[in-house]
């Protein structure tokens, strides 16, 4: 099966799932793939306008598109402020020592001990990297929002980018040769050499991969699992499940809050650590 | 088509077996060593985090078949 095909059927189109009621668990996708419609549903339903075709690509905004605008948003504005203040005077306020915290722990803890020597260049991308993706995940744990970080062409796109920052540094700091030759580890049998080099080629594009669909995954995960404990007392039919059910959702509820955190923590970490790998190759 | 459903889930359990196991003994591993050297708490942890991380990935890429399986049945 090609790429693009395995990408679409991750990409669950709106009208391909219909919501029936019984037991029928539909409604779990329909809650978490991407739509057209913002659902207020208790209030109102915002239904997004189809937009002109633009050289026959639809680009009509969705929600989980909807949502990422509002985090890029909130990410520009809070910064902005938090610079701002610094600018202002050195002795941080409530807010700027919030932010603080988390900026030098990417920087130090993050960027410095897995890039080292050379590591101020991608400290700005680092950074934009964890609070994009962190706002996005923290958006979605929030009623009648959605995550946009549980949508796999988002997490490919961001997968790519580093891809392309690890590539670009990599051959500039080593030299096209240079960069491929230290790929292979040194030391090993000519015989294997061949081998080698197939499964080092291999690993440049699987590891961005697999950063696209551990963010992708985690995040859809953790939202079926909520949906799915809702789910019981629905499939029970009685309403005796409601407090087991409930309790198990605000821990699981918890324990995605701390998901949130760890996943844009290893997405950022695990980019440094690619930059870091193709930078210095003689480790 | 039933047994494509069937194909998922069976491989969507052993996934999560293979995977708990990994992370499993990686954490006793890391809890180990903390005990032994408190000192290096951090340092192990941040280690920790990227092995489980790994670890998650290749159960992830199981999970993802496990998903298209099902979603073509």
């Amino acid at each position: 099966m090609p790429v693009s095909k395995i990408v679409d059927s991750l990409i669950i189109p709106a009208d391909s799932v219909q919501t029936t009621s019984g037991n029928d668990s539909s409604w779990i996708l329909h809650h978490i793939m991407d739509s057209r419609e913002l659902d207020f549903e208790p209030f109102f339903t915002i239904h997004i306008p189809q937009f002109p075709l633009i050289f026959g690509i639809d680009l009509t905004p969705t929600k989980h598109v909807v949502f990422m605008w509002l985090s890029a948003l909130l990410v520009l504005f809070i910064f902005t402020i938090v610079a701002r203040k610094y600018r202002k005077s050195l002795i941080p306020s409530r807010l700027a020592n919030f932010f603080e915290v988390l900026i030098i722990f990417v920087k130090d803890d993050i960027a410095r001990s897995t890039i080292g020597k050379g590591y101020e260049r991608f400290v700005p991308y680092l950074l934009t990297l964890f609070f994009f993706i962190l706002f996005g995940n923290f958006l979605g744990l929030l009623p009648w929002s959605s995550t946009f970080t549980s949508n796999i062409g988002m997490t490919g796109t961001l997968a790519i980018c580093t891809f392309f920052t690890v590539q670009f540094n990599g051959i500039r700091q080593n030299g096209l040769f240079g960069y491929f030759k230290g790929l292979i580890p040194p030391g090993i049998p000519v015989l294997l050499l061949p081998l080698m080099a197939i499964v080092e080629l291999l690993g440049l594009f699987t590891k961005p991969f697999a950063l696209a669909i551990r963010l992708f995954a985690n995040m859809v995960a953790g939202h079926t699992v909520i949906l799915g404990m809702i789910g019981l007392i629905f499939f029970m039919g009685t309403i005796f499940v409601a407090p087991i059910s409930i309790i198990f959702v605000l821990f699981i509820y918890l324990l995605e809050i701390l998901v949130a955190l760890i996943q844009a923590y290893i997405f950022t970490i695990l980019s440094a650590l690619f930059i870091g790998m193709a930078l210095h190759q003689e480790h | 088509m039933e047994l494509a459903w069937l194909g998922a889930g069976i491989g969507a359990g052993l996934v999560v077996i293979g995977g708990g196991l990994g992370i499993g003994k990686l954490a006793s591993s890391a809890m180990e060593a903390i005990g032994r050297q408190p000192e290096a708490t951090d340092q192990i942890r941040t280690a920790m985090i990227i092995a489980a991380a790994l670890i998650e990935g290749i159960a992830f890429f199981g999970l993802v078949i496990c998903i298209l399986l099902e979603l073509k049945a």
